[in-house]
């Protein structure tokens, strides 16, 4: 049963008209949401989420700890989580490498919660200045064994802002880590900032369970796949492993009980894609290409996109912001209207291929790869607009 | 008189989830005697069960969360200190504690032990230290004794093994003691102890593992090990920690070791922030923001 949304608590939204970059941005976003447990560790381009909310936890009742590392960070919003908080980590590649096992914990042990990675060029240190969107298959696939993730990606600081109170309300509605993946671009870009009134900021709030102690169980779905959450302290006495395990969160090793909680843990995220899906268009109707792009490289498809329309060619715009689960449905839906999608990503190749499974050849897809640094040049994604309506 | 038959029962049977039983752990094993001694432990102290935490990582050991009956996780391995940190961070009126073995706190994360002591984190870490991975088949860990033969030390161990009390102690910790599992009361006092103090606080409880280290090393079943660990252990409450490393089957020295008071980590934050911010600033007493 999903939950009905409540307002945010006015002590950690900073109402007015802000200038700030996207990782600060990102940050009150996590505070509007009431986040209130942070755990990082320093990493460029990311540092300033967590600088931002050491200074600001203590005046709102939050808690912040610098951990020792990527490791410990990823693991301790998840204790900050079970003790009833809203919880968040920050960090960029070589951090999110870390983290990968904790993503995989986070998914098993449905714990809400929000991954934020500022996205550097890779692979290794890289460019730890410069941008990339080169770890978006890494949010997706990074943790072993099959599970489906959500992700959120922001082209400016007033949606790093309003994306990672959705990437909250997702985690909570969902029980699965969120990741908001932006990039170093949008993380150092400084802009105009609204921040609504509380009672204007939608929250969902947590599903605590109704079972009284010695009757809660920790992994019995609701009808929509999602079961219910509890704190400690509060008497369940309730146990929960990583390891396969069933309705009681008692570990079973067989393929039976991994098939029935692989197939509900994606199914949750899979079944309810059309939901979770958030897209931003301009003139997808009676275009005869559509551009598809997310993060910051959605502002440079948009300048393209303007400059093929002033030679008058029919050209569509589709920004995701949210990324995972992709919008399989509104792409099926234009593939018989269009003869192309042009796909810009400042990686090679990653989310396009997604794109290439859905279109199945039945329209031209074009990737328009860049390996990050530096944003596309408009012209560049001009001329793939071009190249693929020949 | 009654003709009922009674069945023998475990006191402690209320404390455990009986459902899972049996357990993984293998004959003369000293895991399940120490887990014995922590239930008496909380008993005992009459310590809330409802506000008590239990964290594990991964191995042998790592499964005692998943046998008592508290609010109980079974993490990843070498990191139930971060996890448990934030449990406590969170929400400080819990009683959190960790129980896990020497590979999964040592090794992989030896790193967050440190850390935690240096912070003065106010959880209780059982380590169960039986010189080896069990759940893997018994490979070397870092308190493996110098020449014994682990799996993948077949030749016998030539590294320098870890004395683990003298690095909680150099690292900062409130509390620090040593016993076996041959040690039953003993053990359970010191728990019972620990779980009366604050901050940091580490117990090292030497214990058996027939199947994996005594077996390959030649030194008899569980009730051989006991024998060892009844006759080579020596008391000394006041011993420097720096002097009570192991070596291969030699005197074992118990005791408590560190007993200091020192503020916690949120004292100090608490403190730092009250001087820094002045009025401003609320003592924080856990995270209270609805959600």
């Amino acid at each position: 049963m999903t939950n009905k949304m409540i307002t945010a608590d006015p002590k950690g939204v900073l109402t007015g008209s802000h200038y700030l970059d996207g990782d600060h941005a990102c940050c009150e976003g996590a505070l509007a949401a009431g986040c209130r447990f942070v755990a990082g560790y320093p990493i460029t381009p990311s540092t300033e989420v967590v600088e931002r909310f050491s200074a600001r936890c203590p005046q709102v009742g939050g808690m912040f700890i610098q951990m020792e590392d990527e490791i410990a960070s990823s693991i301790a919003i998840y204790g900050g989580v079970w003790a009833g908080a809203k919880a968040m980590t920050v960090t960029s590649g070589p951090g999110f490498s870390l983290m990968m096992e904790h993503i995989g914990l986070g998914v098993m042990l449905e714990t809400p919660c929000v991954f934020v990675n500022v996205q550097r060029g890779g692979p290794s240190t890289g460019l730890p200045t410069l941008p990339g969107q080169a770890d978006m298959m890494q949010a997706r696939w990074g943790s072993h064994g099959d599970y489906e993730i959500i992700a959120l990606s922001p082209n400016s600081p007033q949606e790093a802002f309003d994306l990672t109170i959705e990437a909250f309300n997702l985690s909570e509605q969902y029980r699965v880590p969120v990741m908001m993946m932006l990039d170093e671009c949008v993380g150092h870009m400084t802009e105009k900032v609204i921040i609504p009134k509380a009672e204007e900021i939608k929250i969902y709030p947590r599903r605590f369970t109704k079972a009284k102690p010695g009757e809660y169980l920790p992994y019995k779905p609701g009808p929509d796949m999602v079961p219910d959450l509890v704190k400690v302290g509060d008497g369940h006495r309730f146990h929960i492993t990583g390891l396969t395990h069933d309705e009681r969160g008692y570990p079973v090793m067989n393929h039976i009980c991994q098939d029935q909680l692989v197939r509900r843990l994606m199914d949750k995220i899979n079944k309810n894609a059309d939901k979770i899906t958030h897209l931003e268009e301009d003139g997808t109707e009676g275009a005869e290409c559509v551009v598809v792009s997310y993060g910051i490289t959605s502002r440079i498809a948009a300048r393209a996109i303007d400059m093929a329309r002033a030679e008058g060619l029919k050209v569509g715009h589709i920004q995701c912001k949210v990324v995972w689960p992709f919008p399989a449905k509104r792409i099926l839906e234009l593939v018989p209207k269009v003869k192309s999608f042009v796909m810009p990503e400042m990686n090679m190749g990653q989310v396009v291929l997604e794109l290439e499974r859905i279109v199945k050849g039945q329209a031209q897809v074009s990737l328009v790869p860049h390996a990050g640094g530096m944003v596309h040049e408009p012209e560049v994604i001009l001329q793939a607009i071009k190249q693929s309506l020949k | 008189m009654s003709t009922e038959e009674k069945k023998p029962t475990n006191p402690i049977e209320p404390l455990l989830r009986m459902e899972r039983m049996p357990h993984i752990w293998c004959p003369g094993c000293g895991i399940g005697t120490t887990v014995n001694c922590f239930a008496r432990a909380l008993e005992d102290t009459k310590t809330d069960l409802d506000k008590t935490a239990l964290v594990s990582g991964i191995g042998c050991t790592g499964r005692v969360a998943g046998y008592l009956k508290l609010d109980s996780f079974h993490t990843t391995h070498g990191r139930p200190i971060p996890f448990a940190t934030g449990l406590k961070l969170a929400n400080p009126k819990l009683n959190v504690v960790v129980y896990s073995g020497d590979g999964d706190l040592f090794a992989i994360g030896g790193n967050h032990f440190i850390h935690a002591a240096r912070r003065n984190i106010d959880i209780l870490v059982i380590c169960v230290n039986n010189y080896t991975y069990g759940m893997t088949g018994g490979q070397l860990t870092p308190t493996t004794p110098y020449s014994a033969i682990a799996s993948t030390a077949p030749y016998g161990n030539f590294e320098k093994t870890f004395n683990l009390p003298y690095l909680a102690e150099s690292c900062g910790a409130a509390f620090v003691a040593r016993w076996t599992s041959y040690h039953v009361r003993q053990t359970a006092k010191c728990m019972a102890e620990a779980l009366g103090k604050k901050g940091f606080r580490f117990i090292e409880i030497i214990s058996p593992c027939p199947t994996l280290y005594q077996r390959r090393n030649k030194l008899g079943d569980g009730l051989a090990f006991m024998k060892y660990l009844k006759e080579n252990s020596v008391r000394k409450d006041d011993a420097q920690t720096k002097d009570v490393g192991l070596d291969f089957q030699g005197e074992i020295t118990v005791g408590k070791f560190v007993d200091r008071e020192m503020p916690t980590f949120l004292d100090d934050m608490n403190r730092r922030l009250s001087e820094t911010m002045g009025d401003k600033y609320e003592k924080y007493e856990g995270i209270k923001t609805k959600i």
